[in-house]
């Protein structure tokens, strides 16, 4: 056993230990400081599978903005009366039975994965040159999937629609209530200050690299929102108000921006998504940037809310 | 053992816990918790798949890491989507519950904020 099989098992204990950790601790907040925790042991899984790409995007997203989202909604909650009791003993015991055996099913199959794997890594590689792009995982994203991600952009501006249509009527177009408590930690407040510049600098980095090294729009953009969300805590600034025209370009840029290249496809390139020969990476570069102002716009929102009037000053 | 088994058991595991949790936590956020956890584990089920498409120049395959990442990003919308539900339900019945009878209040909880 080498040192990394055995540091593949440390890693596959703690990640599983804070997992059921998360799931047995009795305070809410508890479970979703471990929650947070998870999320930044299961990137250093992804690391360990050869994807620094996914690792990133579980950092940011699944540990550090989801970690945001669940912290503020367990303090909103927290307020209110839990009157529940858990199940019997009876159903717990079925429901571990059943988790067990699901489990089990998962983990033998695979072990009997098709040998050898079917993959389409050498397909991603022939084409790569074309695209100009020296990241396969970048390419799949934006090139040879485009439609996908253009989906998945239009999906998160969807969430964001549907979490502020919950929003009552007469609290349209106002301010999502703020992240922080009402008087921040001054530590908080020294932190947004010191660190919001600093990551600003370094999302713009990791999306400008993402075009051949690990990292993209997704990533980069997550950690632009993040900045804009210790920001917010720290109230140093308040959540926009959700009927602001500049707010919602910035929110559909994104999705627009790739709509109208990709239906510019025809024209320029001979198909629908299709990028015109040498001029491929100026123009996912170009449609990459207004995806970053969108998720850097969106995520933050998702976080604060819809309109509820605690907002307004 | 082919690379990344470890990780595709953790995966499994993560999916049992997970299940297990949503099954018998009546709690609406450790529903929505343990959810994620089931989503994670399922990613790296399919990390295993990319960790295996290793061929030549890379060491994955690129189209499954891509789809994993896309997953990662719809699954958090989707848990705000449910958040922004949930806190919505709590300010209506005045508590925090996924059983129908739990509201005390009738609909207008939402005036006493």
């Amino acid at each position: 056993m080498t040192v990394f099989d055995a540091l593949d098992l440390a890693i596959a204990a703690l990640v599983l230990g804070v997992a059921a950790w998360t799931i047995a601790a009795r305070e809410m907040f508890s479970a979703v400081v471990g929650y947070v925790a998870y999320g930044l042991l299961l990137a250093i899984v992804w690391v360990r599978l050869y994807a620094p790409d996914v690792a990133l995007t579980e950092a940011a997203i699944g540990g550090g903005v989801t970690g945001v989202l669940l912290v503020v909604a367990s303090k909103r909650l927290g307020r209110l009366p839990q009157p529940e009791a858990g199940p019997g003993l009876g159903l717990k015991l079925a429901a571990a039975g059943l988790a067990a055996l699901v489990a089990g099913l998962i983990a033998a199959a695979l072990l009997y994965l098709p040998d050898p794997a079917p993959s389409l890594a050498p397909e991603a590689d022939r084409h790569l040159a074309q695209t100009g792009l020296g990241n396969a995982v970048t390419a799949v994203l934006i090139a040879y999937r485009s439609f996908d991600t253009m989906l998945e952009k239009v999906v998160l501006v969807l969430a964001v629609v549907g979490v502020w249509s919950v929003a009552p009527d007469r609290f349209w177009g106002g301010r999502p209530a703020p992240l922080g408590p009402a008087s921040p930690d001054p530590a908080l407040v020294f932190l947004a200050r010191v660190l919001a510049p600093v990551g600003l600098v370094i999302g713009v980095q990791i999306f400008w690299v993402g075009a051949d090294e690990p990292g993209g729009a997704f990533q980069g953009g997550a950690i632009l929102a993040a900045m804009a969300m210790i920001v917010m805590m720290a109230r140093l600034m308040r959540p926009p108000r959700i009927g602001s025209r500049r707010l919602r370009l910035a929110l559909i840029a994104g999705p627009a921006v790739f709509l109208v290249v990709g239906l510019a496809g025809p024209l320029i390139a001979g198909s629908f998504f299709a990028y015109p020969a040498g001029f491929a990476k100026p123009l996912i570069l170009f449609i990459e940037a207004f995806m970053v102002l969108s998720i850097a716009a969106t995520l933050p929102l998702l976080v604060a809310g819809p309109p509820n009037g605690e907002g307004e000053p | 053992m082919s690379p990344g088994t470890i990780a595709g058991f953790v995966g499994a595991g993560l999916v049992g816990l997970g299940l297990y949790a949503l099954v018998v936590d009546p709690k609406p956020l450790r529903k929505l918790l343990a959810f994620n956890l089931i989503g994670s584990g399922v990613f790296l089920v399919f990390g295993i798949v990319a960790r295996r498409g290793a061929t030549g120049r890379f060491p994955f395959d690129p189209v499954p890491q891509a789809m994993v990442i896309t997953g990662i990003v719809v699954a958090f919308a989707a848990t705000a989507l449910a958040v922004a539900l949930m806190l919505r339900l709590a300010e209506e019945t005045g508590t925090v519950s996924l059983d129908p009878d739990a509201g005390a209040k009738p609909d207008d909880g939402a005036e006493d904020k």
